[in-house]
C-alpha cells in the first residue's frame, strides 16, 4: 500500500473552500447518510475494505515511564486506522479554521477568554466560595473532594444513602481522571455511559482517546465488531446510523430506570451556582433530568464569574472543537427538580498544586475543546491512547506530568514543538512553550534517561570547543558519520531506517571558507 | 553595517553551498560580511532536549563569536529562534542581550532590514512548493500561520516573487510540521518519518518539482523521505534560489 492510497485528498489552496465561500456558518446540507449532530456530521471515516485489527494503546506498567513512541509505532503499523484517524481529525482542524475565519473578531475573543480565565484562576478561592454559596442557596448539596479517591468516596456515599444501584453518566473527563467507573464497578454500582463515543469505549474496555471524540481512533468496522459482541448487533453492518441507533436503543432503557444520573461540567458560573454542560447528543440533559438523583462532578478550574462571560466561551468552544458554531445542547443545571436531590462535587485532584506552578498554571485555562489534539501532527499519527494517560495530545503533554512526573516523563518529548497547538487554543495557552519548559524541568529532576542526557553532555562538550568540533566534522566524508554525532549515537540506524542519508558534501563550509576566502590572511 | 555570518553546524557539515550562497547574497546586496572562524553551533540540540546546563558553554561560545557585530545573520529559522528565544543557559549580560536581539534569519533580514525589492540575477523557472519551518513560521513570524485570524503576509513568498520564473504551487496542508523537530527526528523516528512521508507526498501531489525552504534541517529530512519513497522531488535552500542558482 502506498502513501497515495492512504490520503486521496483533493488539492486545496491555502484558504480552505469553506472560507472562500464566505461567512456561512450553517451546517452543510445533510446527505441522509450522516448523523445530524455536528461531531458525527464531520467527514465520515471511509470503511476500510480489508479488515485491520484495531491497534491498542500504550502499555501501562505502574509508574514506569510511558513508552509513547512504541505505542505510536504500533498505531502507525495499522495504516488504515492511522490514515482514517489523521484524515478525520485534520478535517476537524479545517472546519475549525473555516469557522474561526468566519468570525472577524476571533483573535479578540481568544484574548478575552484568556483574560477571563486568568482573572478567575487568580481569584479562584473567592469565586469557588461564591459558587458554593449560590449553589447552596439554590438547594444544592455541595461537596469538596481533594482528589480522585475522595470524589469517588463522596459519590459512593451519596449513592448508598439513596440505595442507588445504577447510574447513567454523561461524558466527563474528570471522572476518567478519578478512575470513577472502575471504582463504582468494584462497589457494585452499574455505570452506563450515555455519550455514544464514551459508550463505545466503555463496551470495548478502553479509555477515551480524545476529549471530544472519545472513539475517534476506531473505524466503523471496529465499532460494529464491539457492538456485535456486546449489544448483539449485526457484525457486518457498519452503517453509522444503524450503529448509533442501536446504541441509543440499548442505552435509553438504562436512562429511564437509572437510580442516579451524573454529568461533568464545562462551565460553572460562580454568580448563579449553575453548572453548564455542552453536548451534541443531549445526553447530559437526559442524565441530569431523568433520574431522581442528580450529581455533577466539577473540576474547580471550570469556574467563570458570571453568566455574561459564558457567551465568550460558548462562541469559542464548538468552533474550536468541531468547526460548528455551537454545540447542539448547552444545558444549564441550577436547582433540583421538585422532589429530587441535586449534588455538586467540586474536585481538586492536583489542580491547586498546578495553580502554584509558575510555568504551568495557565494550563488550567483549558476548556477541553480538543483543538490542540486535532491540529497536532504527532497526535494524528499516534492515536490518543498511545499517550497512556487520561489527557492526550498537546494539552496532555503539559498536564499529565503534573499528575505524575515519573510516569509521564516521556510525554513532553513526544512533540516537535511546532506551535500549531498554541495558535489554535481558544484560551491562548502557550502549549508548546510549556512543553519546552517541561523538558527542562524533567532533565533537572533526572526524569529523562541518563543515556540521553549523557549524549547531550557529550554534544555540549564538542560543540563548545571549536578544535574538537572541527576534528569531529572536519574531514568531508566523516561529516556523514556524525549526522550530527551529538544527536545520534548510532546515526545510521536511527535515521537511515526510514530515510535516506544526506549526501556527503565534498567539503564543509568551514573548509571552503578557509580555502577561498582566507588565502591571504595566513590563518 | 557589520554582519556576522552564522553557519549552523549541520549546514556547515551537510549543506556548505547554503552557507556559500548566504555569504555571496549578502555581499551582492552590499553588506560587509565576516565569518567568525571559531563558531560551532547555537546550542539548540541540547536545549531542545531540555539539557540547558549542557548547552551553556556552547551558548557562551556563540556570544563570544558574535558580540562584535551590528547584525548576526543565519540561513536557519530554527537556530535563530533558539538564539532569540532560548539562549538562556548563561547569565543575560548586555552582551548576550545584544547578540540575541541582533540575530536575524536570512529571509527576515533581507525582507525587514535590507528591504530587498529587486534580485535581478535570480531566475528559477520551476514549479516550487515552499516549506515553512515551524520555528520560522510561528516562532519568528515569517508568515501568517493558517491557524490565526489575522491579515495574510509571507516574507519568504514576497522574496520568491522577485525571482523570475518561479511558479508557486499550493499544498493541501501548507503549515503542517514535516516531522524533523530537531532531536525528535532521532528519538521518535517512526512518527517523524511518517510525518515526513505525508509532507513529501503532499508536495508531490501539488505538482512541485522543487521544494524551497529557509531551513536546511527540514530539507535534509524531507529529501531523505522523498528518496526513500522514490518521489522525483528536489530540495533547495531559499538562499541558493535568491542568489541565482539555476537549479
Ligand atoms: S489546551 Fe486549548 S486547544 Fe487544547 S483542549 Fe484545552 S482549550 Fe482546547
Amino acid at each position: 500500500m502506498s502513501v497515495e492510497d492512504l490520503n486521496p485528498r483533493e488539492r486545496e489552496g491555502v484558504i480552505h473552500p469553506e472560507v472562500r465561500a464566505g461567512h456561512d456558518e450553517s451546517e452543510r446540507a445533510p446527505d441522509g447518510r450522516r448523523l445530524q449532530h455536528a461531531e458525527a456530521a464531520s467527514k465520515p471515516i471511509r470503511a476500510p475494505q480489508t479488515r485491520e485489527p484495531q491497534p491498542r494503546g500504550a502499555k501501562i506498567r505502574g509508574d514506569r515511564p510511558i513508552n509513547q513512541s512504541e505505542a505510536a509505532e504500533r498505531f502507525l503499523a495499522a495504516p488504515l486506522h492511522q490514515a482514517a484517524h489523521d484524515e478525520r481529525l485534520w478535517d476537524l482542524r479545517k472546519k475549525r479554521d473555516a469557522s474561526a475565519h468566519g468570525v472577524p473578531e476571533w483573535e479578540e475573543l481568544r484574548e478575552l477568554a484568556s483574560q477571563i480565565k486568568t482573572h478567575t484562576l487568580s481569584h479562584l478561592d473567592r469565586y469557588l466560595e461564591q459558587f458554593e454559596a449560590a449553589a447552596k442557596a439554590n438547594g444544592v448539596h455541595v461537596h469538596w473532594a481533594k482528589d480522585g479517591a475522595d470524589h469517588n468516596r463522596i459519590v459512593l456515599e451519596i449513592l448508598r444513602s439513596h440505595g442507588a444501584k445504577t447510574l447513567v453518566k454523561s461524558k466527563s473527563m474528570l471522572t476518567e481522571e478519578c478512575g470513577f467507573r472502575h471504582h463504582m464497578a468494584a462497589n457494585g454500582i452499574e455505570v452506563i455511559e450515555t455519550d455514544l463515543g464514551e459508550r463505545i469505549q466503555q463496551l470495548d474496555n478502553e479509555e477515551p482517546s480524545h476529549v471530544v471524540a472519545p472513539a475517534v481512533h476506531k473505524t466503523r468496522m471496529d465499532v460494529a465488531e464491539v457492538f456485535a459482541k456486546t449489544l448483539g448487533t449485526d457484525p457486518d453492518n457498519d452503517d453509522a446510523h444503524y450503529l448509533a441507533e442501536s446504541q441509543r436503543e440499548t442505552t435509553r432503557p438504562y436512562i429511564l430506570k437509572a437510580d442516579a444520573g451524573m454529568t461533568g461540567c464545562n462551565f460553572a458560573i460562580a454568580e448563579t451556582g449553575t453548572v453548564v454542560t455542552c453536548t451534541n447528543e443531549g445526553n447530559a440533559d437526559l442524565s441530569g433530568n431523568v433520574p431522581p438523583l442528580q450529581i455533577h462532578s466539577i473540576g474547580i478550574e471550570k469556574i467563570v464569574p458570571k453568566v455574561e462571560h459564558l457567551g465568550v466561551f460558548i462562541r469559542l468552544l464548538s468552533r474550536s472543537a468541531l468547526g460548528s458554531p455551537i454545540t447542539q445542547y448547552t444545558s444549564h443545571f441550577r436547582a433540583p427538580r421538585a422532589g429530587t436531590e441535586m449534588h455538586m462535587v467540586l474536585v481538586d485532584n492536583g489542580r491547586s498544586e498546578r495553580l502554584g506552578m509558575e510555568e504551568f498554571w495557565t494550563s488550567l485555562k483549558c476548556i477541553r475543546c480538543g483543538a490542540c489534539m486535532n491540529t497536532c501532527p504527532v497526535y494524528r499519527r499516534s492515536g490518543g491512547l498511545s499517550y497512556g494517560a487520561t489527557y492526550s495530545g498537546p494539552i496532555g503533554l503539559i498536564i499529565d506530568p503534573t499528575f505524575n512526573k515519573r510516569k509521564y516523563s516521556t510525554l513532553p518529548f513526544s512533540s516537535t514543538m511546532n506551535g500549531s497547538c498554541t495558535n489554535v487554543c481558544p484560551v491562548k495557552i502557550n502549549i508548546h512553550e510549556q512543553i519546552f519548559a517541561w523538558r527542562k524541568v524533567l532533565v533537572e529532576e533526572h526524569q529523562i534517561p541518563a543515556l540521553k542526557q549523557g549524549m547531550m553532555k557529550a554534544a555540549g562538550a564538542v560543540l563548545s570547543r571549536p578544535a574538537a568540533y572541527r576534528a569531529a566534522i572536519g574531514a568531508a566524508d566523516s561529516a556523514l558519520k556524525v549526522l550530527p554525532r551529538f544527536a545520534v549515537y548510532n546515526p545510521l540506524n536511527t535515521w537511515g531506517k526510514k530515510r535516506e542519508m544526506p549526501d556527503a558534501p565534498r567539503q564543509t563550509f568551514h573548509a571552503w571558507y578557509k580555502q577561498n576566502r582566507m588565502k591571504d590572511t595566513g590563518r | 553595517m557589520r554582519v556576522g555570518l552564522f553557519v549552523p553546524c549541520y549546514v556547515d557539515a551537510f549543506e556548505p553551498e547554503v552557507g556559500i550562497a548566504t555569504l555571496e547574497l549578502l555581499e551582492r546586496l552590499g553588506c560587509t560580511v565576516e565569518y567568525p572562524f571559531d563558531q560551532t553551533c547555537c546550542g539548540q540540540p541540547m536545549t531542545n532536549t531540555g539539557c540547558h546546563a549542557e548547552a551553556a558553554a556552547t551558548e557562551a561560545l556563540f556570544v563570544k563569536n558574535f558580540s562584535g557585530f551590528d547584525y548576526v545573520v543565519a540561513p536557519s529559522g530554527s537556530c535563530v529562534h533558539q538564539v532569540r528565544e532560548h539562549l538562556t543557559a548563561i547569565p543575560q549580560t548586555d552582551e548576550v542581550r545584544h547578540v540575541r536581539a541582533s540575530t536575524y534569519e536570512l529571509v527576515e533580514f533581507l525582507h525587514d532590514v535590507l528591504k530587498v525589492e529587486d534580485l535581478p540575477w535570480a531566475n528559477f523557472p520551476h514549479k516550487v512548493a515552499y516549506h515553512t519551518n515551524c520555528n520560522a513560521l510561528r516562532g519568528i513570524h515569517h508568515a501568517r500561520p493558517t491557524e490565526l485570524v489575522k491579515p495574510y503576509f509571507s516574507k519568504p513568498l514576497d522574496l520568491l516573487r522577485l525571482v523570475k520564473g518561479v511558479e508557486l504551487v499550493d499544498l493541501a496542508r501548507p503549515d503542517e510540521c514535516c516531522g524533523f523537530g530537531g532531536t525528535f527526528s532521532v528519538f521518535e523516528p517512526a512518527v517523524s518519518a511518517k510525518m515526513g512521508y505525508d509532507k513529501v507526498a503532499d508536495q508531490n501531489r501539488a505538482g512541485a518539482a522543487y521544494v524551497v525552504s529557509a531551513d536546511s534541517s527540514c530539507l535534509m529530512h524531507q529529501k531523505g523521505c522523498a528518496e526513500r519513497l522514490g518521489l522525483p522531488l528536489k530540495y533547495i535552500h531559499i538562499a541558493q534560489v535568491l542568489n541565482g542558482a539555476a537549479a
